[in-house]
């Protein structure tokens, strides 16, 4: 049984704009996903459409087995989601708007209010219970959606870019909650911006370009296909040096770029510089892995299709 | 869910639309008592002093059960626009259209709270008018189901109303061009004996003068119109609008894409 299965998923808003041509997509239970694409891709639409927020125009959702057509609460009852933007009442209190959550799925207030508790401390937000929603920073608000999410102890989290806008501790401890609930078996599905934070934390992956899906696969395959990464060296030097067997770019008079194919390494790269007198006095990726590979599977993608 | 768990639901959406117009009770409960106070002190008891008997009854005593329908009529409907379209503004409104909740609890809990809105203000300022005229029962039966019936209708209008609004004018045109003027033209004020005959039957053409009617029937044992007609004809008003809501919000018109 799949946690997710999407088959020929497409919509077309009014206005004619399609924003999915027929996506295909399987998740497996306990997986950690990510789905990643460029703006306007179709990936907040896919999200929308998975958690009745969008009506699709055509094809199949199946949230574990349950048919999102015909067994609409049953399937709604194993998501929760972690909308992009904040959607909670600014008026209410950290408590209510967690309990009328568990409310709504059916969980009676006295069980809703043990969950409260459960969740909010574990997302640190417990001693700030009772102030209103509005007053809360933003890294709280987003950790807020992520209990809120959790209230009905859903099997499958979608988090549409949880950590957009907040800074690197909040993010990273973020990372560690999401990394727990996962090994405790709960399924999530994240969008995100930032390509590190799949790379770190998704074992799946699939890129969704124009609305399509342009690859899916696993993280450790996906990252196997990148066979050249790009370097970036701060030089000393009197021209630019040539280097046999690598594309190079000088982007101003000290910094250098190098295409370093992986089954040549970075040594002969060195000897060759240092047999030119070149300085090598720094040296860094110029993006991550999986940003360089993201950026070659959409541009080819956009190549094919353009034919 | 099963209907355990659906009753959790509608009860939670109806303690939170009570929650919130108790949390704001200053826009929202004491406004229509002010209100009611200046229409009794001025026209119950400066001006209807000298207006003499009106169906049998001092012109207080006539205004009483019109004033009360008024403010149920424009709480009920007021409560749940706004609430339902501050919902949609917010985006809150994603937290029930991803959860189980189903339609008709949607319904019911929005509808639930302005009716519970309407029940207190009601109270409010039938306790007011204590203060100026001996109110008159003829008929509890009555004057509960008519005020249930009616604050069930315009709470139910005013949500469709907030299912359709895109701006925050949008929720307040209905009330200012069309609700205002059929109330104040709905025989609160007088009774429809008073006009000529054309206008009586024009004036039957407007819904709220059988609430009104009915209303007043309750307080008074009087109305200008039949009292089971008026029942009847809220019933039906309240099947139309319920069914229009239900399908409304099952297309997902106005909170969907």
């Amino acid at each position: 049984m799949h946690a997710l299965n999407i088959s020929g998923l497409k919509k077309v808003y009014k206005g004619g704009v399609e924003a999915l041509k027929g996506v295909d997509l399987q998740v497996e239970q306990g997986d950690f996903f990510a789905l990643l694409g460029p703006n306007g891709a179709g990936k907040s639409t896919t999200i929308g459409i998975i958690s009745s927020l969008v009506n699709a125009t055509q094809g199949k959702v199946n949230v574990f087995d349950f048919d999102l057509d015909s067994q609409k609460a049953a399937a709604k009852a194993c998501i929760g989601l972690v909308p992009q933007e904040f959607n909670f009442n600014q008026f209410e209190t950290l408590q209510q708007i967690v309990i009328n959550q568990a409310g709504y799925y059916g969980v009676p207030r006295s069980e809703a209010k043990q969950r409260a508790e459960k969740y909010l401390k574990q997302l640190e937000l417990w001693d700030k219970r009772n102030a209103r929603a509005r007053e809360l920073s933003g890294g709280m608000k987003r950790r807020l959606m992520i209990a809120r999410a959790l209230m009905h102890e859903p099997k499958m989290l979608i988090l549409d870019e949880p950590t957009a806008g907040v800074d690197i501790e909040i993010r990273r401890a973020m990372w560690t909650f999401l990394r727990e609930i996962n090994e405790q078996g709960i399924t999530i599905i994240l969008t995100t911006h930032y390509l590190e934070e799949a790379e770190m934390l998704c074992r799946h992956i699939a890129i969704i370009d124009k609305g399509r899906i342009v690859e899916n696969t696993s993280m450790k395959s996906l990252l196997a296909k990148l066979n050249v990464e790009t370097f970036v060296l701060d030089v000393k030097c009197s021209g630019e040096p040539v280097l046999e067997g690598f594309t190079t770019r000088m982007t101003d008079a000290n910094t250098l770029e190098v295409d370093v194919p992986k089954t040549t390494g970075l040594n002969p790269v060195f000897s060759q510089l240092d047999q030119q007198g070149v300085q090598v006095m720094s040296m860094r990726n110029k993006s991550n892995r999986l940003e360089e590979l993201f950026v070659r599977l959409v541009e080819s993608g956009r190549e094919e299709g353009a034919e | 869910m099963d209907s355990g768990s659906n009753f959790t639901a509608l009860t939670t959406l109806w303690i939170k639309e009570c929650t919130r117009f108790l949390r704001i009770w200053i826009q929202t409960l004491v406004p229509p008592a002010i209100t009611m106070t200046l229409y009794f002190v001025i026209f119950g008891s400066l001006i209807g002093e000298r207006i003499g008997q009106m169906g049998g009854f001092t012109y207080m005593e006539f205004i009483v059960p019109g004033l009360i329908m008024m403010a149920i009529i424009t709480n009920s409907y007021a409560n749940v626009s706004s609430s339902f379209f501050s919902a949609k503004f917010q985006r809150n409104v994603e937290e029930l259209l991803v959860s189980p909740v189903p339609t008709w609890a949607i319904i019911l809990g929005f509808v639930g709270g302005g009716v519970a809105r309407a029940s207190l203000i009601g109270i409010i300022v039938t306790a007011v008018s204590l203060f100026f005229v001996d109110v008159n029962i003829h008929s509890v039966a009555i004057i509960v189901v008519t005020l249930l019936l009616t604050s069930i209708l315009f709470a139910t209008a005013g949500l469709i109303n907030g299912i359709f609004a895109k701006t925050f004018d949008d929720i307040s045109v209905v009330p200012t061009f069309v609700l205002t003027p059929l109330t104040y033209l709905g025989g609160v004020f007088y009774s429809l004996t008073l006009l000529p005959e054309f206008w009586q039957w024009v004036s039957k053409a407007n819904p709220i003068v059988y609430m009104v009617n009915g209303f007043r029937y309750g307080f008074l044992g009087v109305s200008d119109v039949n009292v089971f007609v008026s029942l009847g004809l809220l019933v039906v008003f309240n099947l139309v609008l319920f069914s229009l809501a239900y399908v409304l919000l099952q297309r997902g018109t106005g909170i969907r894409s």
